[in-house]
């Protein structure tokens, strides 16, 4: 049995937006695996099916593309997986082309193009039940006879079709075999000859629809409005910021409470000495740090792929795209730049959205400068110790402007950043913006959830393998070695962590920093929020993140305010996240262009804070 | 009586019928990218084209219908595209 039946190898190819993914889930289920390519960071989605008669298939799904002609990293993974020549990979038995039956011209054409792969080929009319709502008619049989390929219809979010298209692929496995590989990628000529071809197969194909979509136009009508586009978009932004601080709260507190509860469990168990240190203050709490952005993420990523389902994220690149373009950024650099408010993790996975290399890793580059919620502890603490809670100009509180300063600080230096990358490594260089509209969609409900539980898995999984050996590194330094006998201070100053901070010390002085700063901000390279605590620790003052209140009044008599103000402009610009720069290698597949953002931030927060700390000297704040 | 322009110089609901892709006097590599793109996003010769939307700083980026789809690029882009207007 198994002789005879061997397993199939299927791969999806189709336009962005022609429901591909869907088509993909509804085929595979829960039963896929999605990592990275070899030598590359696009992502590889795999899944297993089991056919009617005992077969397994293993379904690929490709990167969206127009063109095998490919423009970008994705499409290039595209491009050589149809041709059997990505390394690592197994040519495919048989292409699946996934079209929108709504909107057929274009993938006529890649249709054409693939054909001349010479891999036996299904063509699946996807949102079929759409095209026939709108009165849409296709001849099934001579499209097909036109194209040379079966052609079934599915609604994938339906899970219309599915078997039929199972069978129809194990009918090419069984009977059609490869013929000769001809693709040559097609000049400009050969493009419009293939484009008049595929004009002429739609109109002897395809009768116009007889109910065409309005709609779209229609919303596009107020959402892309000049004026009340934007007001909309921001007002999108707020909902979503509100809801990302204030419903991710108290689940941030479970998770606290959880790390906390299996922290004092462990240590109960495990006798005192190195082991409970490692995993108890090393390990859970480590990883604990980082896990607790889990919900904020989350409901950042609901937002997203509930947008981009609907169809509005072109829509906010669109109306983003001159202002990201007046930076050197590509509009679609919205929304990395955007989830990275939350953390800059989730920002720089996002940036795969990008098809330009360059503006990617532009992107990429500048996303750490966005204000993540990891730097909200600190900036509270600092600003509740230093910053007086009065009213100026007669209506706007000091504090929350000074909050507003250290946000708007972050995005007008990552908007510079990029135009100095564009002009230093870029040459001036200008990628073209194009992409398209699609059709608005109600998001399904389902695949909205099964996309975030997706997402949730890859974040944990990235994050928890780069975290773990970060945070073991991180608490040898603080750990090791022991305070002698009779210590008079904290453990951690007799530590290589003290003996780093100390030996650093010189550095920082010029920009105001004192040694128990320059050691909190070594623990603090696991998350920044962690600095809270450290300095808690450096200042000897017990469960600093619950007593605040306390931390703050120590500091406060502790530090000047010119002090205090070169730590928060020390704040916005250090890359202070192990975890961000282990996501930045991945992402990048580069050590060089990682040390260049630890070369450029840590350069930046130094010069910040020494102007900063300068300045405020020189007006009286020493 | 000009009723060739480039679509960079439409403006919101000029329609009309792409007559050139490209312009036919380039080589430069980066103008044979930038052409064969266009065409693959289906600006080809005989296209009907229609100007849905401007964004609100300098009227740029645009919404283009094309044919049966809609296609956001940047009237620097759009410079490369001849149309001729439908009569009013």
């Amino acid at each position: 049995m198994d002789m005879a039946l061997k397993t199939a190898r299927v791969a999806l190819v189709g336009n962005p937006n022609s429901g591909k993914t869907a088509l993909f889930n509804a085929l595979t289920g829960a039963h896929q695996k999605v990592a990275n390519y070899a030598g590359v960071t696009v992502e590889r989605k795999e899944g297993l099916i089991r056919t009617a008669s005992g077969r397994t298939m293993s379904v690929l799904d490709l990167p969206g593309t127009y063109s095998l002609r490919a423009r970008s990293p994705d499409e290039e993974v595209t491009r050589d997986a149809v041709l059997g020549r990505l390394a690592g990979e197994v040519p495919p038995d048989v292409l699946v082309c996934v079209a929108d039956a709504t909107n057929l011209r274009l993938i006529l054409r890649l249709v054409l193009e693939l054909k001349a792969v010479g891999r036996p080929m299904v063509l699946a009319l996807n949102m079929y039940d759409i095209a026939q709502r709108q009165g849409l008619r296709i001849d099934l049989e001579k499209l097909g006879a036109e194209l040379g390929v079966p052609i079934i219809t599915t609604v994938a979010t339906r899970k219309r079709g599915i078997d039929d298209l199972i069978a129809a692929v194990e009918t090419q496995v069984d009977v059609a075999a490869a013929s000769e590989n001809h693709w040559r990628s097609p000049d400009a000529t050969e493009l419009r000859t293939a484009a008049r071809e595929a004009e002429r197969i739609m109109k002897a194909c395809v009768r116009p629809p007889e109910r065409p979509d309005t709609l779209t136009g229609r919303i596009d009508d107020v959402l892309l409005h000049p004026l009340g586009g934007m007001v909309i978009l921001m007002v999108i932004l707020f909902a979503m910021f509100q809801a990302v601080f204030s419903w991710a709260a108290p689940l941030m507190d479970g998770i606290e409470g959880i790390v906390g509860w299996l922290g004092a469990g462990v240590a109960a168990l495990l006798p005192d000495g190195l082991l409970q240190s490692l995993i108890v203050d090393g390990i859970i709490s480590g990883v604990g740090s980082v896990l607790v952005f889990l919900p904020q993420i989350l409901i950042l990523f609901l937002f997203i792929i509930a947008l981009e389902d609907f169809g509005y994220m072109a829509r906010a690149a669109f109306l983003m795209d001159k202002i990201m373009g007046g930076a050197g950024l590509h509009g679609r650099a919205f929304i990395p730049l955007l989830s990275s408010f939350a953390c800059a993790i989730p920002g720089i996975m996002a940036a795969r959205v990008i098809d330009s290399k360059r503006d990617r890793l532009t992107t990429i580059l500048v996303a750490p400068l966005m204000t993540c919620s990891a730097r909200i502890p600190v900036y509270t603490l600092i600003i509740a110790a230093f910053i007086p809670n009065e009213t100026v100009w007669g209506f706007v509180n000091l504090q929350g402007l000074v909050m507003f300063g250290l946000y708007a600080a972050g995005i007008v230096s990552a908007l510079l950043v990029s135009l100095v990358i564009r002009k230093v490594f870029w040459r001036g260089a200008v990628e073209p913006f194009m992409m398209e509209l699609p059709t608005y969609k109600v998001p399904d409900f389902k695949s909205v959830v099964f996309n975030l539980w997706i997402r949730a898995k890859i974040f944990i999984n990235r994050a928890g393998r780069i975290i773990l050996p970060l945070v073991i590194i991180l608490w040898v330094l603080a750990t090791f070695p022991y305070p002698p006998e009779n210590a008079t201070m904290p453990g951690i100053d007799y530590s290589f962590a003290g003996m780093i901070g100390r030996a650093l010390e010189p550095i920082f002085a010029p920009i105001g920093f004192n040694w128990q700063m320059v050691v909190a901000l070594i623990p603090g390279m696991a998350a920044r929020e962690v600095a809270v605590a450290a300095l808690g620790t450096t200042y000897a003052i017990a469960d600093a993140e619950n007593a605040t209140g306390l931390l703050a009044s120590t500091l406060s008599a502790q530090w000047s305010l010119a002090t205090a103000l070169s730590f928060l402009a020390w704040y916005i610009f250090a890359p202070q996240c192990v975890a961000t720069l282990g996501v930045v290698k991945r992402e990048t597949n580069s050590w060089k262009w990682t040390w260049i953002m630890i070369g450029y931030m840590f350069g930046l927060a130094y010069l910040a804070s020494f102007v900063t700390y300068h300045v405020a000297v020189a007006l009286g704040g020493g | 009586m000009t009723d060739t322009i480039k679509l960079s110089q439409a403006r919101r609901g000029d329609q009309g019928v792409i007559t050139q892709v490209g312009a036919h006097c380039h080589h430069q590599g980066e103008a044979v990218e930038l052409e064969r793109r266009l065409l693959e996003l289906g600006f080809v010769e005989g296209a009907h084209v229609e100007l849905l939307h401007e964004g609100l700083f300098g009227r740029d980026p645009i919404a283009i219908k094309v044919d049966d789809m809609r296609v956001a690029l940047r009237r620097h882009e759009a410079a490369s595209l001849t149309i001729r207007l439908d009569a009013a």
